[in-house]
């Protein structure tokens, strides 16, 4: 590759970043001596003052990273570009810096200063990424520039800026672990941030930094678990292993008391309001109410789609849950070895196919014999016997020792394993048969008089068989069992004795080991073969054979010199030796965390954080208990709730957020985040509920007194708006003179509570009569239904004053689903169709503005929907929204604190589900609105309608 | 976490590196390789390798090795998950997820990569939001790109990062409004030699393709939910409807996803669709075997069976193979010793049927095993468990989306021993 080469790249256009010479072997000497006129080339196009060659020297730039070439000479020239305007330009000078600030510190000191300015660009985007870069250039020198931007960020009014903010938390550890006490702080504050967009993040930054300081948990337990079912899935699997580990330092054993104790629990946590006032040790086991918390929230989770999370939350349930509930998990679970039992059900899942990889079968195997029993080993044993015959020889090795250890495990079936396993002998295949005699020794050992015809067979195959740990093992059970065989026993050792010079050294080391016993049991027929062996072994070229050859020498053939030792010899070889216990290769791991890389490689991996055995006792549970201001104030920090100026005594503190750049785009997501105060307590659970209860009103009191104060200043709430649109539910001119209106009176329907009432106006223009008006062939959407009118009577033609009313009542189960029906008279009838405004469908109810925060706070999440709009140029002050909202919807107003801010609450008519609407007034006639609803439906319809009333 | 990655095509090249943090030397891969050489399938290469300082965490997808770095402690599945999630993002793009295309789109994948995660720990992984941060390519962007000087690179956060819904990006507007769900099911199976059943179970998986504009909130019912077993679901899924009212009630993201996987267990609601009856021979003498393969139809519901293929790996010695095809042709290929009868259609009258003779390496031992069957096989609509949806509805938008459902069965694994 030549010059020309490189001038045809510049001119090659955008997608030049796969041509094939770069592709090429990157180590390939060819190329190092036109890399430098290359990088020229990269230079002057970055020098150019066109974005387009800029972009394009960038990408190849980045392209030579990604196929790991050396690219650090182009640093000065890339580091220029940092504050580029062009988007992509500027993301991949950031690559590259992360690439190689660490080799070029001085020159990477240059682009700080771009960064710092792009921690208070009023685009979240740009300061979360000025900070990741900031945080990913390892560079000392700028350790303390990167804790003040951490902390900065930290307090961000963009959830995102945080959660980047978390992630930096770790890189300054690894880079400067100095700083550790001031990141905790850092942790800590951000721990009690409400978003689910933090959580993850802050738990990993915990996780990496502080995983032992356990005590800031406390305070943020229940909002963990509350906000866990939001939470993406990486973080949940983050949270949940690092609950995992906190309930084990503060809840009881719940299998402390084996049995009985696993019913109770179930629903023992109703009723342990004063557990902390009894003593525990004589109680029976109560469940705390925050270790059911975390089984429950956890446990819808096991449905997820990322096997990630299903591990997570199934090693939660093994290491937490009390041993009646533990079975859930296994459906969720057929990959993982565990406790027998559990999964006998699933037992034929794990039926190995001919195409799975070896590592499978192998594991599948593992679990085969983990749940073989008395019931299901002919089974299991009949699909061994498939296995055996399988091509992979390896598996086929694996699965006759599982059928070893299901012999050893299963007493009933040890003969007829055995019986297989000398079958096998007679196998073509000389691996197969040599894992068997393996095994097969294995087994004899247990009981071995009944055996002598097995031995003799196994004795027969020492001709035959090559693989030498094999006939190291025939050789040893020979010479063990040497009385049961006392006429073949000397003929081996002849043999062997012939071919001794040419057997490997483990097949030497029995011959002299089988020479030896029979020298003590049968020294007539063997003394002289002994001898002769021994004589061999002592030039053996193997150290360790001429040195057992020696010692056995002294210790059976008596001489003069001998010791005593010689007189012990009988008892040292033939002593009775115990059965060996066939074990599985997964044993010994239980210590580890399930799911966990050191469990997988039981070893120890670096950063695994010990699993605590249960305590004795369990530490003061009240430790969890969230006061509302107390929280608020302990991290010395203002939650971006009340960056929003929510409530007087806060807003003061919320200046200190206002600092940061408010970006219009910021907003967005910071409502959301408004995670309850009492979230702790448990959104429905009431099981949990009871431990904060006591709290909980106390503060209530408190607030109840700041409300009556501010009644006193604020105007009083408006009702809701008496203007009631009129609809035309049939025309005058289609309707033949007859037409008709309908309006929502917002009044309660009587007969049915669950049913909006609709007023019908009816109006007679046609120069006929119009007789027994009713209703007919109602069609509606299943579950909606209708309470029809009573049919009404004459109507005058011409009498224009004398219209009729009527009302009725449609359950329109909380849709804006039409409800179709026809319009009779006794001459005609016409098609017609009600369908309700989504504002219609709800009724105002009163809330206090404790009780609105405090449903808010439960209404989280998904059922949380905010919008920024501008208001109307009409619509600036508070009287007008009210009036517009409550016309929009039959809402009612909740009183409030602050003049910024109007609330409104009400709930759905049929399934009385909370409808909550916030429309926060900022400068300039910028507005956010913020509407909470359990049905999501309703929510985002009702967001349209009332921004439909005040944008226009 | 994850420290660093590197993509390894077949032959062992690395073709992208990717460092986290610090930059980890290429050669740790050596460890990898050395493992490699010495498993004879890709397959068979252990998902974790330890070595003296770091371990190696991959998986094998596309014929490409996705190998990642870990130092620390970190679940074994967490980093399979993502790598796995890496790779579906790259199939999402790209179209497919092969060594060439991602050379192609080098800058792209590094970008996304980038994104997808922060020192180590995954950043943004929905593909809503990828894609309103890192447009995919198309050709008629790049050409717009080359000459107004645009880019690919969004320059606001996507609404989805902040939004509760994080699947779903904002502002979606389509013209022709459509949703349409697919209830794939594959049946794992192994028959015996006798043709019973020894295991059978049925994976399904309900795939979506949904353009819908606004925020559209969907509920999809089944007539009988009650069969499914062992679901588990998209993020966007509620799972409190799920289990109190058995309907999947959720606001998509845009796009195609994967809604639900399941699985039925119940041995005596999976039909298996087909019988196979099967004779291989292979003689003690005159190195050579027999084989006679004829395929009938079983539990098909009265739907045609499609796309019917035997696949058999067949014994090292068996040299060639001379048999006969009353349907569709057979190919036996001689190095990797793969018999494939490419069957077609099942037609109940005149049952296929593929007979001969196979010969084998002259004065070996005949192998002790025969090879087991697998059967490739297509039924379309047709959902074997019987799992059929009974409607979508849609609320929150007002027009009239278009629906549909196709219903597909496949084999899965489905063996036969013999």
């Amino acid at each position: 590759m030549s010059a020309s080469s490189a001038f045809n790249d510049e001119k090659g256009g955008s997608s030049s970043v796969g041509e094939p010479e770069y592709g090429h072997d990157p180590a390939s000497g060819g190329i190092f001596s036109s890399d430098y006129k290359r990088h020229d080339d990269l230079k002057e196009m970055l020098d150019s003052n066109k974005d387009s060659l800029k972009l394009e020297a960038m990408k190849r730039i980045v392209a030579m990273i990604a196929r790991g070439k050396n690219a650090s000479d182009l640093f000065p020239a890339v580091v220029k570009n940092v504050a580029c305007k062009n988007i992509e330009v500027k993301k991949l000078v950031y690559v590259y810096l992360v690439r190689y600030a660490e080799e070029q510190q001085d020159l990477a000191l240059l682009s700080i200063s771009t960064f710092q300015r792009g921690l208070k660009d009023p685009n979240q985007l740009i300061r979360a990424s000025a900070l990741r870069v900031l945080s990913s250039i390892r560079v000392t020198i700028i350790v303390p520039i990167m804790m003040l931007a951490i902390k900065e960020a930290a307090s961000d009014m963009s959830p995102y800026v945080r959660k980047t903010a978390a992630h930096a938390i770790p890189k300054l550890y690894s880079l400067d672990p100095e700083q550790k006490d001031q990141l905790i702080e850092v942790i800590e504050k951000l721990l009690a941030d409400k978003t689910t967009l933090v959580a993850g993040s802050v738990v990993m930054a915990f996780e990496e930094v502080c995983p032992e300081r356990i005590d800031l948990i406390h305070k943020n337990y229940r909002k963990l678990c509350n906000l866990l079912i939001d939470v993406e899935e990486w973080g949940q699997v983050v949270i949940i292993n690092m609950l995992t580990r906190y309930a084990r330092t503060q809840f009881l054993n719940p299998n402390i008391n084996e049995g009985g104790g696993g019913e109770k629990t179930f629903y023992g946590s109703d009723e342990d309001e004063d557990e902390d006032e009894e003593e525990k040790e004589k109680k029976p086991y109560v469940m705390d109410p925050d270790h059911r918390l975390l089984l429950r929230n956890t446990k819808p989770l096991l449905q997820s789609r990322n096997a990630a999370v299903v591990m997570a939350v199934a090693q939660l349930y093994f290491h937490l849950a009390p041993k009646a509930e533990v079975g859930v998990i296994a459906k969720a679970l057929q990959s993982s070895v565990l406790e027998p039992g559990m999964f006998e059900p699933y037992l034929k899942s794990f039926y190995i196919r001919s195409t799975d990889p070896t590592q499978i079968k192998v594991l599948k195997l593992e679990v085969l014999t983990n749940l073989a029993n008395e019931t299901n080993i002919s089974t299991i044993l009949r699909e061994f016997q498939t296995y055996i015959k399988s091509m992979d020889k390896d598996f086929v090795a694996a699965t006759i020792q599982a059928i070893g250890r299901c012999a050893t495990n299963i007493g009933e079936v040890r003969d007829t394993c055995l019986n297989g396993l000398v079958q096998l002998l007679s196998n073509r295949d000389e691996l197969v048969v040599a894992e068997s005699v393996v095994v097969i020794k294995k087994l004899l050992q247990m009981q071995p008089e009944k055996h002598s015809d097995i031995i003799k067979h196994m004795a027969k195959l020492t001709d035959n068989i090559q693989v030498p740990m094999a006939r190291a093992s025939i050789l040893w059970l020979i010479g063990e069992y040497c009385e049961h065989v006392p006429k073949i026993a000397p003929d081996v050792l002849r043999k062997m004795a012939k071919s001794f010079t040419n057997e490997e050294d483990i097949v030497k080391l029995q011959i002299i080991n089988l020479a030896a016993k029979l020298y003590l049991t049968n020294s007539k027929q063997t003394k002289l073969l002994t001898q002769y062996v021994l004589n061999l072994a002592k030039y053996d070229q193997n150290y360790d054979i001429r040195d057992r050859a020696r010692f056995i020498r002294q210790l059976i053939v008596p001489t003069e010199k001998s010791g005593a030792l010689s007189k012990y010899a009988k008892k040292l070889f033939l002593a009775l030796k115990p059965a060996p216990v066939l074990e599985s290769p997964f044993k010994d791991r239980d210590h580890f965390q399930l799911g966990s890389l050191s469990h997988l490689l039981n070893a120890k991996a670096g950063g695994y954080q010990e699993l605590p055995d249960w305590p004795e006792a369990a530490p003061d549970p009240s430790v969890r208990n969230v006061e509302v201001k107390e929280s608020v104030r302990a991290v010395g920090t203002v939650t971006y709730r009340d960056t929003g100026a929510l409530w007087g005594p806060q807003k003061m503190e919320g200046s200190e957020g206002c600092s940061f750049p408010r970006a219009s785009d910021s907003a967005s997501g910071s409502e959301s985040g408004s995670g309850s105060e009492e979230s702790g307590s448990g959104s429905e659970s009431e099981e949990s509920e009871e431990g904060s209860e006591s709290e909980e009103e106390e503060e209530e009191e408190e607030e109840k007194d700041k409300k009556k104060k501010k009644k006193e200043l604020k105007k009083p709430t408006i009702a809701p708006s008496s203007v009631l649109k009129n609809y035309e539910l049939l025309h005058r001119i289609t309707g033949e003179g007859l037409s008709v209106e309908y309006c929502f009176s917002r009044q309660p329907f009587s007969p049915d509570a669950n049913m909006v009432a609709v007023q019908m106006q009816f109006t007679n223009s046609a120069t006929s009569d119009t007789k027994n008006l009713h209703m007919e062939d109602v069609k509606l959407q299943s579950g909606m239904r209708v309470k029809e009118f009573p049919e009404i009577g004459e109507r005058e033609p011409e009498d224009i004053q004398c219209t009729a009313m009527a009302v009725m009542g449609i359950d329109f189960c909380d849709s804006t689903q039409a409800a179709n029906f026809q319009l009779c008279t006794h001459t005609r009838k016409f098609f017609v169709s009600i369908q309700p405004p989504v504002g219609e469908l709800m009724r105002p109810i009163f809330l206090t503005e404790n009780e609105f925060k405090k449903e808010q706070g439960q209404l989280m999440g998904m059922n949380e929907i905010t919008e920024k709009l501008t208001l109307d140029a009409k619509c600036r002050n508070e009287h007008a929204i009210v009036q517009r909202v409550t016309t929009a919807a039959n809402l009612s107003r909740v009183p409030c604190g602050s003049d910024k801010e109007c609330r409104f609450a009400g709930r759905t008519v049929t399934s009385s589900s909370l409808v909550l609407v916030t429309v926060a007034t900022k400068e300039e006639g910028a507005a956010q609105l913020t509407v909470n609803c359990e049905k999501m439906v309703i929510g985002t319809m009702l967001v349209k309608d009332i921004l439909l009333a005040l944008t226009q | 976490m994850i420290h660093s990655l590197f993509l390894i095509n077949h032959s062992g090249d690395i073709f992208l590196e990717k460092h986290w943090k610090s930059v980890i030397s290429r050669s740790v891969c050596d460890y990898f390789f050395e493992v490699k050489e010495k498993a004879v399938d890709p397959e068979n290469v252990p998902p974790v390798l330890q070595t003296p300082h770091h371990y190696l965490i991959s998986i094998y997808r596309g014929k490409l090795f996705f190998l990642s770095v870990v130092q620390t402690e970190v679940p074994p599945l967490f980093v399979i998950e993502f790598l796995h999630r890496v790779a579906d993002t790259f199939q999402d793009y790209f179209g497919e997820c092969s060594e060439g295309v991602i050379k192609d789109n080098l800058v792209t994948v590094y970008e996304l990569l980038e994104e997808m995660l922060d020192n180590g720990f995954p950043l943004a992984t929905e593909s809503n939001v990828l894609k309103e941060m890192i447009r995919p390519p198309n050709i008629l962007r790049s050409v717009v790109n080359t000459l107004t000087g645009g880019s690919n690179v969004g320059d606001t956060l996507p609404t989805g990062q902040l939004s509760n819904v994080p699947w779903r990006r904002a502002g979606v507007k389509y013209t022709n409004n459509e949703a349409y769900f697919d209830v794939v099911e594959e049946i794992d199976a192994i028959l015996d030699k006798s043709g019973t059943t020894v295991f059978a179970e049925i994976q399904g998986v309900v795939e979506a393709c949904v353009r819908l504009t606004g925020m559209p909130d969907l509920t999809l019912s089944f007539m009988n939910p009650r069969l499914l077993d062992d679901m588990s679901f998209h993020p966007c899924v509620r799972f409190k409807r799920w289990e109190s009212e058995r309907v999947l009630s959720f606001i998509p993201p845009d796009g195609n996803f994967t809604l639900m996987t399941y699985h039925v267990s119940s041995q005596n609601l999976v039909a298996i669709p087909v019988y196979v009856k099967q004779n291989i021979n292979f003689f003690e003498t005159g190195s050579c075997g027999r084989l006679d393969i004829t395929i009938g139809p079983k539990q098909n519901m009265g739907k045609t069976v499609e796309g019917l293929m035997v696949t058999i790996h067949m014994p090292k010695v068996v040299l060639s193979a001379n048999l006969t095809a009353t349907q569709g042709n057979y190919t036996y290929d001689l190095t990797t010793k793969v018999l494939v009868w490419d069957i077609g259609k099942l037609n109940p009258q005149k049952l296929p049927n593929l007979r001969g003779s196979l010969s084998m390496q002259a004065g070996a031992p005949k192998p002790e095993e025969n090879p087991s069957l697998n059967i490739d096989l297509k039924i379309q609509q047709l959902a074997i468990s019987g799992l059929k949806v009974s409607r979508l509805d849609m609320y929150g938008e007002k027009y009239k989306p278009f629906k549909g459902v196709k219903y597909l069965t496949k084999a899965g694994k489905f063996q036969v021993r013999t």
